[in-house]
């Protein structure tokens, strides 16, 4: 619909651009002159310029979580996205079994991120876990399933508790895209004599577009950001194999204290965000122009 | 016969989700001894003492009391800042519209763990540290943001004769807003506080670096018990157990809702 052209609209944003610009401009800034000054005490600080942009760019610790953030994220889309859609092509439409499924679907998302890792703490260890009590008992494997002795089964169970944790939310979205069409298009589908798959293939999927868009966005940008669950599962192990971005530089700037090269950390992490931010935001305002057209 | 195949994958799905949880609340129900002692599938001898604990120590219940009130202002803040900014996004074109509402959603998709050094010294420059404001203020960084994103679908949803009817009857904005659009996007205010919550509810990061006692919620009390007493799992899973009850709580109030609002009210 047409909008009203009024720059007085600008009053009833600003509330909302005050109380997000204090928790996002004012910190953002701290960050920024931390970046270029070498602290060494309490008002003891030298102008280092762009050293410490350099120091991390050649840092191999940083190319490695990056590598490893990369690898991570893109799985976690591979496996989330098409699974999450065969889910809502199978939940019920109508019925108690909608409510059901949903809150089913749903609880997983509420679940605060750190008690996922101990849920699956508890459910994977040797000793008491019923994963790993159960795949070790099978004696399948070599080494004996241990996810803080093998980085294969530390990588194994995060995505495994990442799937677990979030694929719920693509379900719900493609759920939410599928219900949306009308029922008309099916029995158009029916008469013209299509196949289910011609039917997902032509008629929900394009349909699922929009919703889809935000759901790749959304998981792409959380499965970036992530810290509490393989904080609280791996700690970033064995050695530094599952020590993603945001572990990294949490342990560098509280750990260390290395404010100057974790600043400079955070404004790389930062602007690669940003530029992710921008090219999604863009899809998904083409999304919506297509629709409309 | 194709649909009943269906059901019962749907179903298998559904019990692998729930699986993790229920071993915890298996845990939860045993003593320690117990748990390393003896591999059971279930709780052979039911014992509530880790809830009993949970429930007689200060240190343990004030810090789900802790939580839910920062959870809550949290919620209430974000709903009072984005309601108007996201009917100005919904209703009007304005110098620098598109290029704000990106900004916003940065912020939703800014590392959290990039702030976390400046907000120790932010918060403790302004003698926040360790209330239960600074952690909603904290919040608000992320939940702002997404609030004005999916109010701003529900309100697009609503034709904007309404409003123009409305103010040719002579309603004031504040009247017309809080009396007739309100009411009308109620189910997108309902998902919305809902999203606040629990966006609010399972966040780690922020919650931990600026509480240290009065405030400390849950979920930092979860993670300082792991490293200081050793591993008493039982207590653990208990804690763990009680901190889904709220989320499973709100999820059965808004069910009907939910899948809409997951798409941030854009099908």
């Amino acid at each position: 619909m047409d909008k009203w052209q009024d720059n007085k609209a600008w009053f009833l944003v600003l509330p909302a651009f005050i109380i997000v610009a204090f928790s996002g401009i004012i910190p953002l800034m701290t960050v920024v002159n931390y970046s270029l000054q070498d602290i060494f005490g309490p008002g003891e600080a030298v102008f280092v310029g762009t050293e410490w942009f350099k120091e991390m760019l050649s840092n191999h610790r940083l190319h490695n979580a990056l590598w490893r953030q990369f690898t991570f994220s893109g799985l976690v889309l591979l496996i989330e996205i098409p699974l999450g859609i065969v889910i809502a092509l199978a939940m019920p439409k109508r019925g108690w079994g909608v409510s059901a499924s949903l809150v089913t679907l749903a609880l997983p998302l509420v679940i605060p991120w750190n008690v996922i890792g101990t849920i699956w703490i508890i459910f994977t260890r040797p000793d008491i876990g019923l994963f790993g009590v159960g795949i070790n008992s099978l004696d399948l494997l070599e080494v004996p399933f241990d996810h803080t002795a093998k980085p294969l089964y530390a990588w194994i169970t995060l995505l495994a508790m990442e799937v677990w944790h979030w694929t719920p939310l693509v379900a719900l979205l493609a759920y939410a895209g599928l219900r949306a069409i009308p029922e008309a298009y099916f029995q158009a589908a029916k008469i013209d004599g299509a196949s289910a798959w011609a039917t997902f293939l032509y008629i929900q999927l394009p349909k699922m577009r929009g919703v889809l868009t935000i759901a790749v966005l959304l998981r792409w940008m959380d499965s970036f950001l992530i810290y509490a669950e393989p904080f609280a599962l791996t700690g970033g192990g064995p050695g530094n194999t599952t020590t993603f971005l945001s572990i990294y530089l949490v342990k560098l700037a509280t750990m260390q204290f290395d404010l100057g090269p974790a600043a400079a950390f955070s404004i790389i992490y930062f602007l690669i965000i940003l530029l992710f931010s921008f090219a999604f935001y863009q899809a998904l305002l083409n999304v919506g122009r297509g629709e409309k057209a | 016969m194709k649909i009943r195949k269906r059901t019962i994958a749907l179903c298998i799905y559904f019990g692998i989700l729930i699986l993790p949880i229920y071993w915890m609340l298996n845990m939860s129900l045993r003593t320690n001894a117990d748990i390393l002692g003896n591999f059971a599938l279930y709780p052979a001898d039911i014992t509530f003492q880790n809830y009993i604990k949970i429930f007689t120590d200060p240190t343990w219940y004030t810090a789900y009391i802790n939580a839910m009130i920062y959870v809550g202002m949290n919620t209430v803040m974000s709903l009072a800042f984005a309601l108007p900014a996201a009917y100005a996004f919904s209703r009007y074109k304005f110098i620098g519209d598109g290029q704000m509402f990106f900004w916003l959603l940065t912020n939703r998709m800014a590392p959290p763990a990039v702030f976390l050094l400046p907000y120790l010294q932010l918060y403790s420059t302004i003698h926040l540290m360790d209330t239960h404001m600074a952690v909603a203020l904290a919040h608000c960084l992320f939940n702002v943001p997404l609030a004005i994103w999916i109010l701003e679908g529900f309100m697009s949803g609503i034709p904007k004769e309404i409003d123009e009817t409305a103010f040719i009857d002579g309603y004031s904005f504040p009247r017309f807003f809080v009396t007739i659009f309100i009411p009308l996007i109620r189910a997108g205010v309902g998902v919305t506080a809902f999203f606040c919550f629990m966006f609010s509810w399972v966040e780690l990061l922020f919650a931990r670096t600026l509480t240290i006692t009065e405030a400390k919620p849950i979920v930092a009390t979860m993670t300082r018990t792991i490293s200081a007493t050793g591993l008493d799992w039982g207590l653990l899973a208990a804690a763990g157990v009680l901190t889904i009850v709220p989320g499973g709580l709100v999820i059965w109030f808004v069910r009907n809702h939910l899948a809409k609002g997951f798409a941030l009210g854009r099908v």
